[in-house]
């Protein structure tokens, strides 16, 4: 049933971002303060999830390759475009400025901090800017 | 956080992301999933519910300190706003790109990972240690 392995896959996520210190700004601020006072725990999560998922990844576009047709979501062959360095030097930018993306701001609303909430709210606005501002430029692709 | 708990922790977020690839045949990239409920993408939005739900839930139950917040409002204004920006027009952020993208052997993802992390050491360096005149 897709409801329940989607809950589980976000419960695992979840706990994975607490637990590894990904929802602790300073410590992911200390993980890229390469030239300061560097804490380079935060490449072990990056590395342990990468080897866990790798191989169930590779596993996945093989059965996909197999049935050919039911795409899996991943492995479309779309050009690195200007867009998605841009977008991902904008994210950078803001990543570093807090030490927070995505998915640890969403655990940090849980806190009901005003910072997080704006973080949030401002996040959903650029998002949905973003989204307008993409869709109008670039021609639609699949 | 010792190191054994930054790798337990990301065996983890590899472990969700492997579910929810296998099951759902989705990519568990966080903004992309969080665009995908704000546009109100019909029909499949279900899953994406269910996932952040699963998400939030340990934090909630682990009682996740409001402290952690250490900047000022403005700072995290104006970060959460690049954040949502920049994750739109790139496709992804650090799970979608940087744990699921590089998984899946993604040249793009590669790309698009290099950059971010650079830009965010300078950014934290600019920041904490200022540009030498």
């Amino acid at each position: 049933m897709s409801f329940m392995s989607a809950l589980v896959a976000g419960l695992l996520f979840g706990a994975g971002l607490l637990i590894s210190g990904m929802a602790d700004p300073a410590n992911v601020l200390a993980f890229l303060d390469v030239g300061g006072d560097w804490n380079p725990a935060l490449a072990l999560t990056m590395g342990g999830a990468i080897a866990v998922l790798a191989p169930v990844a590779w596993w996945s576009r093989r059965r996909r390759d197999q049935a050919s047709g039911a795409p899996v979501g991943v492995g479309r062959s779309r050009p690195i475009d200007r867009a998605l360095v841009i977008g991902a030097v904008i994210f950078g930018v803001g990543w570093g400025l807090s030490g927070i993306c995505p998915g640890p701001g969403l655990l940090l609303l849980t806190t009901l901090a005003p910072g997080a909430i704006a973080f949030i709210g401002s996040m959903i606005v650029g998002m949905v800017a973003a989204t307008k501002l993409v869709s109008r430029v670039s021609a639609p692709d699949g | 956080m010792s190191l054994l708990q930054s790798l337990l922790g990301g065996t983890l977020i590899g472990a969700g992301a492997a579910v929810l690839l296998w099951r759902n045949h989705q990519v568990a990239g966080i903004s992309g999933i969080t665009a995908s409920l704000l546009r109100g993408d019909s029909g499949e939005s279900h899953w994406r519910l269910a996932f952040l739900a699963g998400l939030v839930a340990p934090a909630i139950v682990a009682g996740l300190e409001p402290s952690l917040m250490r900047g000022s409002l403005a700072t995290y204004a104006v970060s959460g706003l690049l954040v949502g920006i920049g994750t739109r027009v790139g496709s992804g952020c650090t799970s979608g790109h940087g744990v699921c993208g590089i998984s899946n052997l993604s040249p793009r993802s590669l790309v698009a990972t290099l950059a971010f992390m650079a830009t965010a050491m300078l950014t934290v360096a600019l920041v904490r240690h200022g540009v030498s005149p």
